[in-house]
């Protein structure tokens, strides 16, 4: 190698380590969203006796803190039904938010099923698609019972046949292959255990 | 006075082949007895100076930056017959970006990036500064004519026929400002922080994380995390005035580079001239026979 050839490399090395030391604290800085996950948050949204088995009650809580209302979200909130199977004495809480494109869905009493006003999702009582351009059930929110009080947690989604899975955001199937297609972020909770 | 004695020689345009360039001798004076003109006062000189100054400066700036041959070489490049309307959508579409470079200052000004404060900040534009609405406006509307003017520029040069070669690249450059322009109307949409450029986000974010694979992770480095929240908006605010502006500005330079170094296409329903210098080789030969010098344009042969 010539004297010259070395110095060559000498100075571009140096230049692309100079380099380096700006832009990857800068990329380091911005992607870091990706693998951060917030503190678990949980929030109580009423007294158990107000929730019944056979329809649901529509909450407000807080999802999202520091930008006011626009972090606030609805959850439809139910006890477990015998009749459906479910496992007895749990709180049933589904999310408002269309597995189409987030949008938010209405439970209608008298059709007893949820429907969204953008693009037309109908989901059955228990969130299970039923119509419409959706590619899963509704999500659910991890539910617990303190002190007399029902309160809400983390964000899961649902495979076809209701098995939880970590949260995924809406438009991306669950199960099977698609677990893998959308693999599950790091910036979400694992999902509850059975 | 004549406008072009103002511009300096280099600028001016370049005469064409063949012609006098204007420098022929006057003729002699007939009595060289006769005595010579006044002199002229200072008052008439200071005149003269004045009058030279603003071709003096060009001058003086074209003399350290050899800028006039790239500009008349720009300026007076040559264009196709059939030059049309149509040709004028790219400018349009330039000028559809500048204003919404400067309007887009002039709100920055008063537009707050807080999720908190944003929408409270577009009211007092909206309600309280002068002109205000106007500016909103000019910035919120000509976001639609960019873009339309964009897919105009764009269908104009398809369906002429621009983008083949050599053009391939200038193409390829447009596509990416395509792609750029959209990505300023969809992180501007959120910057009110209403309830429809909220949810229009959410959609768009949505739609965007539908790709297999790498859409979720995606999604979150667009909201900055898992959900649509304060940081979402400020990262959506320096990409949409400080990253993508840059960018678009950097290749919008390249792309009219091109342009000018390439030149502009004929419309595809022009039929090319027949070349009126070069003659066809058995011309030239039957030129040849005779004295050996064949006439250039191969009249002696028919």
């Amino acid at each position: 190698m010539t004297r010259r050839r070395a110095f060559t490399v000498a100075v571009q090395g140096i230049g692309g380590i100079a380099g380096a030391a700006i832009v990857l604290p800068a990329v380091g800085f911005a992607v870091a969203p990706i693998f951060h996950r917030g503190k678990e948050r949980w929030e109580a949204v009423g007294p158990v006796g107000d929730f019944v088995e056979d329809t649901y009650r529509q909450v407000i809580f807080t999802e999202t803190e520091g930008i006011g209302d626009a972090g606030k979200t609805t959850a439809y909130v139910r006890k477990s039904s015998k009749q459906l199977d479910e496992k007895p004495n749990e709180i049933v809480a589904v999310s408002n938010r269309c597995a189409h494109l987030g949008c938010p869905v209405r439970f209608v009493e008298a059709a007893g099923n949820f429907i969204c006003p953008c693009h037309g999702g109908v989901y059955d009582f228990q969130g299970k698609r039923i119509g419409g351009p959706p590619v899963r059930p509704l999500d659910h929110f991890q539910a617990r019972v303190r002190d007399g009080q029902v309160e809400l947690g983390p964000r899961y989604s649902v495979t076809s046949q209701l098995e939880p899975v970590r949260a995924r955001d809406p438009g991306e199937f669950t199960g099977g292959v698609w677990e893998y297609l959308y693999p599950p972020r790091p910036s979400t909770f694992p999902p509850p255990s059975g | 006075m004549k406008l072009d004695s103002l511009i300096p020689a280099p600028l001016r345009k370049p005469a064409k082949p063949g012609a006098s360039n204007g420098a022929a001798k006057g003729p002699a004076p007939a009595d060289l007895k006769t005595a010579p003109a006044e002199r002229p006062s200072d008052a008439q000189r200071l005149g003269d100076r004045a009058k030279d100054a603003p071709a003096d400066v060009l001058a003086w700036v074209d003399q350290r930056t050899a800028a006039s041959g790239f500009l008349t070489g720009m300026l007076y490049r040559k264009v196709p017959k059939g030059t049309n309307w149509f040709y004028t959508l790219g400018s349009a579409t330039l000028i559809a970006f500048v204003s919404q470079a400067i309007t887009g200052v002039f709100l920055a000004m008063f537009y707050t990036p807080s999720a908190t404060q944003a929408y409270a900040s577009i009211a007092h534009i909206n309600n309280d500064v002068f002109l205000g609405q106007l500016v909103h406006g000019m910035h919120k509307w000509g976001s639609s004519v960019m873009v339309i003017l964009v897919f105009l520029h764009m269908g104009r040069t398809f369906f002429f026929g621009a983008y083949k070669y050599p053009r391939e690249l200038n193409w390829v450059i447009g596509v990416v400002l395509l792609i750029l322009t959209m990505t300023m109307a969809f992180t501007g949409y959120l910057l009110p922080f209403d309830q429809r450029s909220f949810w229009a986000s959410v959609v768009g974010i949505n739609i965007n994380g539908t790709g297999p694979v790498v859409g979720p992770y995606l999604s979150d480095f667009l909201r900055a995390g898992p959900e649509l929240g304060a940081t979402t908006l400020s990262r959506f605010y320096a990409i949409h005035m400080l990253l993508v502006p840059g960018a678009i500005i950097a290749l919008i330079g390249a792309h009219m580079y091109l342009v000018v170094k390439l030149g502009t296409t004929a419309p595809p329903w022009l039929k090319a001239d027949k070349p009126k210098v070069a003659a066809s080789v058995s011309q030239l030969d039957a030129g040849v026979e005779g004295n050996g010098a064949a006439p250039p344009n191969g009249a002696s042969a028919s």
